[in-house]
């Protein structure tokens, strides 16, 4: 069977003022269907970009993504997007926030109110049905993000991506939100890409870490299979040996390989 | 948190006449308990004085200092109507009771009631204000959304933008053949750029976060307008709007003193020639506080539409 996400060959470069940055290169990636795969790597590492390619919101220079099957032309509904600092309409309550994106993938074929249930339930599910009427300016950054997750679940898509998703969060909402995500995630079987900087997050999330190499001209690293059981908790892990030896894997990779070859 | 600050200043009486000062005398060494209690109180009560005294110089700042400012006026405006030429505030307001006796009447087609004047200026603005907003709006949006509209609109905008208004009425005399007709083209041509200008200035800087949304969800133009565009724009089209009607009342009644007609302008004009300088300045008053009050109305619209 085909992978569910295939990257092949793909390179990326900008033109700039000074001519071309290449930005990332040669980068060959598969992404099983259910598979949940965050990219860690340091600041300027091009890790964004792979995962805005992955949206649409940028064509690669060179070679291809495919979405099951399809190649990806440009951004659509079939890929949700939970954005670094959430994108939530500040005119907009939350509900319609959500509701704006639900309307768009299935306001074709379904009527109003079942519209609305989805929305509904996909503000549910993040644990959000008090705030539902709110604006995103009343609501706390946490609560935020949490619309941008239901935003993109609602969509039931394909591919939930995720740039830097709890990056702005402080710690204690962040493993709080990380838990939450992971109980989603096993309720909706999502396949997962997350983009992020933080080693505990991408060992704790992922079925695999990939580990980028320092830009310009970035590429896959490294790549580690977590086979940690699911469902995890991080309070047993944090003494689980396997678990550690993950991490100090990311951590040598990140401290390491890669600083010395910034330097 | 704006109805706590306003019940403090009964705290603060209490906190002056009481806490505070035992709080610098009790510092003992055998109650320690007893001086950090005291402490506390201390601090609370300082903060407590704080608040009121920010709160006393907001009040000065508010009320005080307005106020002040309008007797500073009249003292200026009566030193000057010293010299005889130009009447004091108790002549002026002396005329104004008169004047506002009767606002209604009608005498004739060019001797009317303050009402009148104040609603044909009104009513000037109002349509050429209007028009300029449902051209420059539209106008705006379409320059800020297409940069190649924009660069065609640029060098037009560009030399059309600082002619003085008054300018423009020989065209709209020529074009309309009517002097009401060409006060109002004045006040369109006049007034409509701010509003194509701040519109475009606001679609440039829609955030891209908002744009990426509507990419990522592959909105339709129309949703991207009526979700997207429209309301994140909608702050600068008011600030457009607002500065429009500043232009547009500016205008008119420098366009009516040459067009006539009932208006305040031509009435600034007509008591000129009778000589009725406390009428003059009356118009004058009139004139500012119309304004203000439109300016002020406008303000209270954005803050409405105003997020974040």
């Amino acid at each position: 069977m085909d992978p569910y996400l295939k990257i092949e060959n793909v390179g990326m470069s900008f033109d700039t003022k000074k001519g071309p940055f290449v930005a990332l290169r040669d980068i060959h990636l598969e992404i099983n269907k259910g598979e949940f795969v965050t990219l860690i790597g340091h600041s300027g590492c091009g890790k964004s970009t792979l995962l805005n390619l992955i949206t649409g919101l940028n064509t690669p220079s060179s070679g291809h993504l495919f979405l099951s099957g399809r190649q990806i032309m440009g951004p659509g509904p079939d890929r949700g997007v939970v954005f670094q600092n959430h994108s939530l309409l500040p005119w907009l309550t939350c509900f319609d926030n959500v509701y704006l994106a639900v309307e768009r993938v299935f306001g074709g074929s379904e009527p109003k109110a079942k519209l609305a249930e989805r929305t509904r339930h996909a503000l549910e599910l993040v644990h959000l049905t008090d705030a539902t009427d709110k604006r995103p300016q009343e609501i706390s950054g946490g609560m935020k993000q949490r619309v941008g997750i239901a935003r993109a679940l609602a969509m039931e898509p394909k591919l939930l991506l995720m740039d830097e998703p709890f990056g702005a969060l402080d710690a204690l909402t962040r493993a709080r939100l990380q838990d939450e995500l992971m109980r989603i995630v096993a309720e909706t079987g999502s396949t997962v890409v997350m983009v992020t900087h933080d080693v505990d997050e991408a060992v704790l999330l992922a079925d695999r870490v990939i580990m980028m190499t320092n830009g310009p001209a970035a590429t896959i690293g490294e790549t580690l299979e977590v086979s940690l059981p699911r469902p995890r908790d991080r309070l047993q892990l944090a003494n689980d040996p396997t678990y550690m030896r993950l991490r100090k894997a990311v951590l040598e990779f990140l401290y390491q390989k890669q600083l010395k070859a910034a330097a | 948190m704006r109805a706590v600050i306003k019940t403090l200043p009964l705290i603060d009486t209490v906190a002056h006449s009481s806490t505070r000062p035992p709080a610098a005398v009790i510092p003992h060494p055998s109650a320690p308990a007893l001086a950090a209690a005291a402490d506390r109180a201390a601090a609370a009560s300082e903060s407590i004085d704080r608040t009121a005294r920010r709160q006393r110089t907001e009040l000065a700042a508010r009320i005080v200092a307005p106020l002040l400012g309008v007797l500073a006026f009249l003292a200026i405006w009566s030193l000057v109507s010293m010299g005889g030429s130009i009447p004091g505030p108790a002549k002026t307001w002396n005329a104004a009771v008169q004047v506002f006796s009767d606002p209604f009447y009608k005498n004739g087609p060019n001797d009317q009631g303050i009402a009148w004047k104040i609603g044909g200026s009104l009513g000037r603005v109002g349509v050429g204000f209007g028009f300029a907003a449902l051209v420059g709006i539209p106008l705006g949006f379409l320059i800020g959304r297409f940069a190649f509209l924009r660069n065609m609109a640029e060098p037009v905008i560009g030399l059309l933008r600082p002619v003085s208004p008054l300018a423009w009425l020989p065209i709209g005399l020529l074009v309309f053949k009517g002097a009401n007709p060409a006060a109002i083209w004045t006040i369109f041509i006049s007034s409509i750029w701010p509003m194509i200008s701040n519109t475009a200035v606001g679609v440039q800087r829609v955030p891209s976060d908002y744009l990426n949304v509507a990419r990522v969800l592959n909105l339709s133009e129309w949703k991207v307008f009526t979700k997207i565009l429209f309301p994140a724009v909608l702050p600068y089209m008011l600030t457009g709007v607002r500065l429009s009607m500043g232009v547009a009342w500016l205008v008119i009644v420098a366009a009516e003193m040459l067009t006539g007609g009932v208006g305040l302008g031509f009435w600034v004009w007509d008591e000129w020639n009778n000589l009725k300088v406390e009428n003059i300045l009356i118009a004058i008053i009139v004139i500012g506080i119309i304004g203000l009050a439109l300016e002020q109305l406008l303000l209270l619209i954005a803050k409405r539409w105003q997020y974040d």
